[in-house]
């Protein structure tokens, strides 16, 4: 089992007397991509900038690579890239510039410095616009030059809040092979609201939801699907409730005349029901497997909180 | 680290307009106004002669142009101070700094410094002038070099409370305007006069001008000295905390 390279326990934080998150643990190992989903205001922002020692914790403890975020911020810091929601550039530097303040601030060695800008560059795709003001690069190539920014001293953690808003979805691709590319040697966190950038590009994914941790699954134990559902249709009517007494039926649901949603637990496979069907001559004619998504999942768990609220 | 800072705030100074137009508007100013007090000191000379104990070219000439450039400075260094870390906080660029490994002083320190440099080449300018009167007579070098760091002095505590004033808001005209409110306070805080003949020696104490004054005059007082590093480093003090506490709020 490998170190965690970030270690989040307990951790708080409150603007005023309202909780934006509160009592938030997990850890991340090295090598490892985390999706941090939530819808918005639910605190993903806000988990990144106490990470990243941009905001103090009210609760808890943050400690990267070993090094807690207050006690030792300058040793926690050089191990951490962090990309904030607005890419942090200066608009009225050039890239090479921009890059090579960056580098400078990361305590990069100056004979290393040029060597680090070009292949930071290469990596984020800016060969091209080294000599170009920040300012007048689309915005697609400003959360580049953030990104590049994030990862220019080689920090095996790096942080990126939102990093594909704004950008076209050619770009969108490019942003996430990059990010797919940054997690093969190390470990990145990765907040976003978007549902399939997740399921694209991350190893882990943790929904938050009003500052509280509500869900936390690899997305390959995601696509095997914790509960399959089975859509059927059949010729004759038959009552929902003797689809529940088959073996492995969790739970069945009439959607419309002749028509059902059957959920089956886990392990099951819905052999009984087909063989059921035909002894018992229901006139199965169609049968569709329902695979849960994260989009369900994610509706599924944030629908909760409506239903709290009432 | 502070200098990597200083470096860049020197140059973000001098790749946009602002530094070059306040360079250029203040030496045109002051330069028409020297030779106008050269002009006067002419017109003096043959009476000054007839005197015991006469003031010199200097005190003529380059004294009263200080005391015309401190006032013009108080109203240009808000514009100089004011983006320093409000234009930092409302372009988000901020949590650059504060996610590199640098503690908050190193931050406030550098961006402090790189003010510092640009007071060093804009004083270094203005005593260009009085250096020109060594071509056709003889100036007071002690004087000058007093005036030298007066300047310095003076504009660096204008700094401070200028970075002070940028790290509370967002806002650039808001940072102005409220650091040219305080250097104005600061300045007539001792006009009260004899109304108040109780308070007036400490108020005069707090006058930013007043401790000016005497080194303009030559007058290199050690109580001068610790007023000016007194306010430069509570301002400095009071921006690290600022910054730290933006963090817990």
């Amino acid at each position: 089992m490998t170190e965690a390279l970030v270690q989040v326990d307990n951790l708080s934080r409150y603007y005023q007397n309202k909780a934006a998150i509160s009592h938030l643990s997990f850890s991340l190992k090295a090598g490892e991509v985390l999706g941090f989903l939530g819808p918005n205001g639910a605190g993903k922002s806000t988990t990144m900038q106490v990470i990243s020692g941009n905001l103090a914790p009210s609760e808890g403890e943050v400690s990267i690579a070993g090094h807690d975020i207050l006690e030792a911020p300058r040793a926690a810091k050089s191990q951490l890239g962090y990309l904030p929601e607005h890419p942090p550039v200066y608009r009225d530097s050039s890239v090479d510039e921009y890059l090579k303040f960056c580098a400078r601030l990361h305590r990069i060695a100056s004979n290393r410095v040029a060597s680090a800008i070009d292949q930071v560059k290469q990596h984020c795709g800016l060969t091209e616009v080294g000599g170009r003001l920040i300012g007048n690069l689309s915005k697609g190539y400003q959360q580049r030059v953030g990104i590049a920014q994030a990862i220019i001293h080689d920090p095996p953690v790096v942080i990126l809040d939102e990093p594909t808003v704004g950008l076209d979805p050619i770009q969108i691709r490019e942003i996430r092979e990059l990010i797919r590319s940054l997690g093969s040697e190390r470990s990145v966190i990765l907040s976003t609201h978007i549902l399939s950038e997740v399921q694209a590009t991350c190893d882990r994914v943790q929904i938050i939801r009003a500052g509280e941790l509500i869900y936390n699954a690899s997305t390959e134990s995601l696509k095997q699907g914790h509960e399959t559902s089975v859509r059927i249709a059949l010729r004759r009517t038959i009552e929902a409730a003797k689809l529940i007494e088959l073996p492995g039926v969790e739970h069945a649901e009439t959607l419309e005349k002749g028509r059902f949603r059957v959920f089956f637990a886990a392990d099951a496979k819905p052999d009984d029901l087909v063989k059921t069907a035909v002894e018992q001559d229901w006139g199965l004619y169609e049968m569709i497997p329902e695979q849960q998504s994260l989009e369900d999942l994610f509706i599924e768990l944030t629908h909760h909180e409506e239903v709290d609220r009432q | 680290m502070i200098w990597v800072i200083a470096r860049r705030e020197v140059s973000a100074m001098f790749l946009s307009p602002m530094a070059w137009i306040i360079l250029a508007v203040i030496q045109t100013i002051l330069g028409y106004m020297f030779l106008t007090n050269l002009d006067s000191f002419f017109l003096l000379q043959p009476q000054l002669l007839q005197l015991a104990n006469t003031p010199g070219v200097t005190d003529i000439v380059v004294t009263p142009l200080m005391q015309v450039a401190a006032i013009i400075l108080l109203m240009v260094m808000p514009l100089m101070t004011m983006r320093s870390i409000a234009d930092e906080k409302r372009n988000r660029t901020l949590s650059l700094l504060v996610s590199a490994p640098l503690s908050m002083s190193e931050i406030v320190l550098g961006k402090y410094l790189g003010l510092v440099l640009f007071i060093v080449i804009l004083v270094s300018m203005l005593m260009l002038m009085p250096l020109s009167l060594y071509l056709g007579t003889s100036p007071d070098s002690g004087k000058l070099l007093s005036i030298y760091l007066g300047m310095l002095l003076l504009l660096a505590a204008f700094a401070a409370i200028g970075l002070y004033l940028s790290s509370l808001t967002e806002n650039q005209t808001i940072a102005a305007v409220s650091t040219f409110g305080t250097l104005l306070m600061l300045w007539i805080i001792d006009w009260v006069g004899a109304s108040v003949s109780n308070g007036q020696s400490l108020l005069s104490y707090l006058s930013i001008l007043k401790h000016h004054q005497s080194m303009l005059e030559g007058v290199f007082k050690s109580s001068d000295i610790a007023y000016y590093l007194l306010l430069i480093i509570g301002f400095l003090v009071l921006t690290i905390r600022q910054l730290d506490r933006e963090r817990l709020l």
